[in-house]
């Protein structure tokens, strides 16, 4: 084709229209379409739970509103514990862990990133912390520190409860993640910042505190909360142990009564405790990321 | 006059990649030095080891007359005299306009709260950002963002000014009002050592003119010399490209 008519045929207008059968998706019958398509999956989902051949026997040993409600209230004169009040031991443990974990991760990222030669050995403790505890399963963490604390008869460190040792498990692994979470929010602080607090003559302490930590922080929170929910679920390994948490009381009542409606309660309850924080930190990520690009 | 700042046959090297090759430059009380050069001639490395942002190979850099480079020198009390003004300005965005310009005078030098505010208001007052002591930096153009740099560096009352291509990331429009302020700390006898890529301001406020090229300072001289009857051939080439 020779140039002029290249230049022709850019005169004929171009076609701008959608094919006729994605035509049929737009506006108001886009909306009828989506709604159509969520009935089918769901009811799908719901017709092979239903029609399962053993659906019937899961439905009466998993999902039994009377076992539900008996195991989430408990009964002590039968010796069952409550899975409800499980719970409360749960978040209490979350709790505690959270702002332990939140101290150590600091110490641990701040160690890893400091400049002094005397914190040299610190450095490559805290390095290898973190490349040891974010390998190692979180289960077998609990074995080392619920068995292995115990057997070194240490006094005091080998006379504690199952719930201490599921805190320090705990911990012990998190902090390993969020030193990472807030190494990462250090790091993204541009350089141009170092240089200009360091040029006012701030301290190295000084500009990490006034200039690179408050600017980290506001990248880190996402990251943490995402932490955070694990964390919240992870309490549940505590149960080997046999700390009295919501899944270990579910474990009892189904021994006890032969019925695991129990573990299901357990898994909404541990639901309604994350499912808020999940959206929060999607909020929080879609808000940063929206400002990012205000500012851009 | 008084020798503020001295370099001696400073080398400084990236790796295998030698980026000052012996230069020797001296800043005087009161005087405007202008370091003049294709970007990556070593402008900007030179002003970062002024200030220890970087380490010098070889070489010797004195601040009034101490060594800066023996080893009982604590680089933050040298960088106290010595401020820095940066291309892409770096104000601090979580920091209001005066907080930026407090945060030196209050946690470097420990100064009283009240007192610092009040000068640093006054300088606010004097390039007209007063009424915007309150915003955050990304609320202001980036002249006005250049500006509060430069003030936020005059708030510790330095012995001398680093200026690193401040007007290279500017609007043009807005380079004008940079250049300004800079004339106006000229002519009121700050001490100042200016990487630029603005001739005509060089030629108007420099005492000295310093052409450095690969890290070599070719020539050195009165804005006259070097503008009007450059006595190298390199130099020469650059202010033909230049112009």
């Amino acid at each position: 084709m020779s140039l002029e008519q290249e230049a022709d045929a850019l005169q004929t207008p171009p076609r701008l229209f959608l094919p006729r059968r994605r035509q049929l998706l737009i506006g108001r019958r886009g909306l009828v379409a989506s709604t159509l398509s969520t009935l089918l999956v769901l009811g799908g989902l719901v017709a092979v739970f239903y029609l399962a051949p053993g659906g019937a026997s899961v439905r009466f040993f998993f999902f039994n509103p009377h076992h539900m409600w008996h195991s989430f209230i408990g009964d002590p004169r039968q010796g069952l514990s409550s899975v409800g009040r499980g719970l409360i031991v749960n978040i209490w443990i979350f709790l505690v862990c959270e702002v332990l974990v939140l101290f150590f991760g600091l110490i641990i990222a701040w160690t890893r990133m400091s400049q002094s030669p005397v914190l040299l050995p610190f450095r490559i403790l805290s390095t290898t912390y973190t490349d040891v505890f974010r390998g190692i399963p979180i289960l077998l963490v609990f074995f080392l520190v619920g068995d292995g604390l115990p057997a070194l008869q240490l006094g005091f460190l080998s006379n504690q409860s199952p719930a201490v040792y599921g805190c320090m498990s705990l911990t012990i692994t998190y902090s390993a993640y969020v030193a990472e979470v807030y190494r990462a929010g250090i790091n993204s602080v541009p350089h141009g910042q170092t240089l200009a607090a360091r040029s006012l003559g701030l301290t190295h302490y000084a500009t990490m505190r006034r200039v690179i930590l408050p600017q980290a922080v506001r990248t880190v929170i996402p990251p943490l909360l995402n932490d955070f929910i694990s964390l919240q679920k992870d309490t549940a390994l505590l149960s080997i142990f046999g700390a009295i948490e919501a899944v270990r009381a579910a474990g009892i009542y189904a021994s006890t009564e032969f019925n695991f409606s129990g573990y299901v309660v357990a898994a909404l309850l541990f639901l309604i405790l994350t499912i808020p924080m999940t959206r929060y930190t999607d909020h929080l990520i879609a808000r940063d990321r929206s400002l990012r690009l205000a500012a851009a | 006059m008084e020798t503020v700042l001295e370099l001696n046959a400073v080398v400084k090297r990236f790796g295998d990649n030698e980026v000052l090759r012996g230069v020797s430059l001296s800043l005087h009380r009161h005087e405007v030095v202008c370091l003049i050069g294709a970007s990556g001639s070593g402008k900007s490395t030179l002003l970062r080891c002024a200030n220890l942002l970087e380490t010098v190979d070889e070489g010797s850099i004195s601040l009034f007359g101490q060594s800066l480079l023996s080893p009982h020198i604590d680089p933050d009390l040298v960088r106290r005299h010595i401020g820095m003004v940066f291309q892409s300005f770096n104000l601090f965005p979580h920091l209001s306009v005066l907080e930026n310009i407090l945060i030196g005078p209050l946690h470097a030098l420990k100064r009283d709260g009240d007192e610092v505010r009040e000068e640093a208001l006054a300088l606010l007052e004097r390039i007209g950002l007063r009424d915007r002591a309150d915003d955050f930096p990304d609320r202001l153009s980036g002249g006005q963002q250049q500006r509060v740099a430069i003030v936020r560096a005059l708030a510790m009352r330095p012995s001398l000014l680093l200026l690193d291509e401040v007007t290279s990331a500017l609007d043009p429009t807005l380079v004008g009002e940079v250049l300004d302020l800079l004339r106006d700390l000229a002519r009121s006898g700050t001490t100042m050592l200016i990487a630029t890529h603005e001739m005509n301001f060089a030629r108007d406020v420099a005492h000295q003119v310093a052409y450095l090229d690969h890290g070599v300072l070719v020539e050195q001289g009165t804005p006259e010399q070097i503008f009007v009857s450059p006595r190298h051939e390199a130099t020469r080439t650059f202010l033909d490209r230049v112009r």
